[in-house]
């Protein structure tokens, strides 16, 4: 059954059409690679896919909820879809605890000693329990995204969304940011990746998504795809990516 | 009569300092509460309220304070509306003091990243939580020495409201001058009351730049 509908989306920023009409169906426990060079359209599409792009045609349907852009049905498809972003976007005056406890506390309305506890859980699975009361800026670029991505796994969303999580990371901070997101891929999340990393996208992935020029060019099983593109943009693309 | 510059007299300037600092604070209180107002208007969504700040920002930049209070004194008594004038005063300096503070803090809510709210907003926080949890406390970092730093301004700029016979440290100072005839001795006194009033705020200011970063540490 699908978790997430999207169909004939469009989307412009002036007069430059970033998305033509993208169609996509995403299974409950797939793991998604959307893939293509920049400006392709693949960050935008997962920016539409919880509201922060408003889109300009279209429908999308995410776990559950049709998008809906009044701020009351927005923040309920929020809570059910997490999102981690390039630049970690942690809340800098918060501590690592404040900062994974802040949205169930106001949004859920759970108990300071719930969510207390939630932070450990959550923290421990990351490998960072011993930095639950640390300051981001005391921490690596590597352990604020695994902090960020903890933060968003303690909504308990149904659908996560990666856009570009190691990009702005050193290569070897990458991999302890890439294991904790493939520990999540084991543990039947749903999960959209816009990412650069090919060889991490072949072995998480099961279905890749091909973005170029504002459209899905090619789609399917990882596997398969990564084997032979039926595509010479996706041949290319790969062939530049895959040394 | 001419009198000493004596104990009585030193006594008159520290009372009238009393009312500078009440319409400080008035000001401050007033004029911040106005002023939180003004800077949320002028970042909200609303095109029609972020214009109407902007005005009202642009215009009582653009004005001596002195015809916010001429108006606000003389003007709404010529208008049939008389307030007393320590009243007419504190409006206008909190008036003065909103349209100040709101720039300032305006600044401070801007310069808080656009990820920021775009992070939080992904946890399905509302808008009035997003200001409450995230943005706020991380603006009040940035806004705070500035915003000293214009307080310090304000308590010197008390002292126009002499010209509406308000009896505060500046116009206790004329009045005294009057009697005795002493003004270096006077106005030196003033001066320094208003010294011991400004310094120790400039110093908290400097201080509050130096400690105050956007980043705490734990």
């Amino acid at each position: 059954m699908s978790i997430v509908v999207v169909e004939d989306v469009r989307k412009r920023f002036g007069a430059n059409e970033v998305l033509k009409g993208v169609s996509l169906d995403v299974d409950r426990g797939q793991v998604v690679a959307l893939l293509g060079r920049s400006g392709s359209g693949k960050s935008t599409l997962l920016r539409c896919l919880n509201g922060l792009e408003v889109i300009d045609g279209g429908r999308i349907e995410i776990a559950g909820h049709a998008m809906d852009y009044h701020p009351g049905k927005l923040r309920e498809l929020r809570m059910d879809v997490g999102m981690v972003f390039q630049s970690f976007n942690l809340f800098p005056h918060l501590s690592v605890a404040e900062n994974i406890m802040l949205a169930p506390g106001i949004v859920k309305g759970s108990t300071k000693r719930d969510n207390r506890a939630l932070a450990e859980k959550v923290l421990d699975r990351i490998g960072l329990l011993d930095k639950i009361d640390a300051y981001p800026d005391s921490l690596s670029g590597g352990q604020q995204q695994r902090v960020a991505i903890a933060r968003s796994m303690a909504m308990q969303p149904k659908v996560m969304l990666f856009d570009e999580v190691t990009s702005a990371l050193d290569p070897e901070l990458t991999e302890e940011v890439l294991a904790v997101i493939e520990d999540l891929a084991t543990d039947g999340m749903t999960m959209l990746l816009v990412t650069h990393e090919m060889g991490f996208a072949r072995r998480v992935a099961n279905t890749v998504v091909f973005m170029h020029e504002g459209k899905v060019w090619e789609s399917g099983d990882a596997a398969a795809l990564f084997q032979g593109a039926r595509t010479p943009e996706l041949r290319q693309f790969l062939g530049s990516t895959l040394k | 009569m001419i009198r000493p510059f004596g104990v009585d007299e030193i006594l008159f300037l520290l009372q009238s300092a009393g009312w500078t600092l009440v319409l400080t604070l008035a000001a401050s209180l007033l004029g911040g509460a106005l002023g939180l107002a003004i800077a949320l208007a002028r970042v909200a969504d609303n095109p029609v309220a972020r214009e109407l700040a902007r005005g009202y920002i642009a215009v009582l930049q653009g004005v001596p304070v002195l015809m916010v209070l001429f108006l606000s004194y003389y003007g709404l008594s010529h208008a049939g509306i008389e307030l007393p004038p320590i009243v007419a005063a504190s409006l206008s300096l909190s008036i003065y003091a909103s349209a100040y503070l709101g720039d300032i803090w305006r600044g401070a809510i801007q310069s808080v990243p656009r990820q920021q709210w775009e992070a939080s907003a992904s946890l399905a926080l509302s808008r009035a939580q997003q200001y409450r949890y995230v943005i706020l406390p991380q603006s009040v970092k940035i806004a705070l020495p500035p915003t000293v730093g214009f307080l310090v301004q304000l308590v010197k700029n008390t002292s126009i409201v002499s010209i509406v016979s308000v009896v505060e440290l500046t116009r206790a100072g004329q009045l005294v001058n009057n009697v005795t005839f002493q003004p270096f001795k006077v106005f030196v006194t003033v001066a320094l009351i208003y010294f011991a009033i400004c310094y120790p705020l400039s110093r908290v200011s400097r201080r509050l730049e130096g400690s105050f970063s956007v980043h705490r540490s734990g």
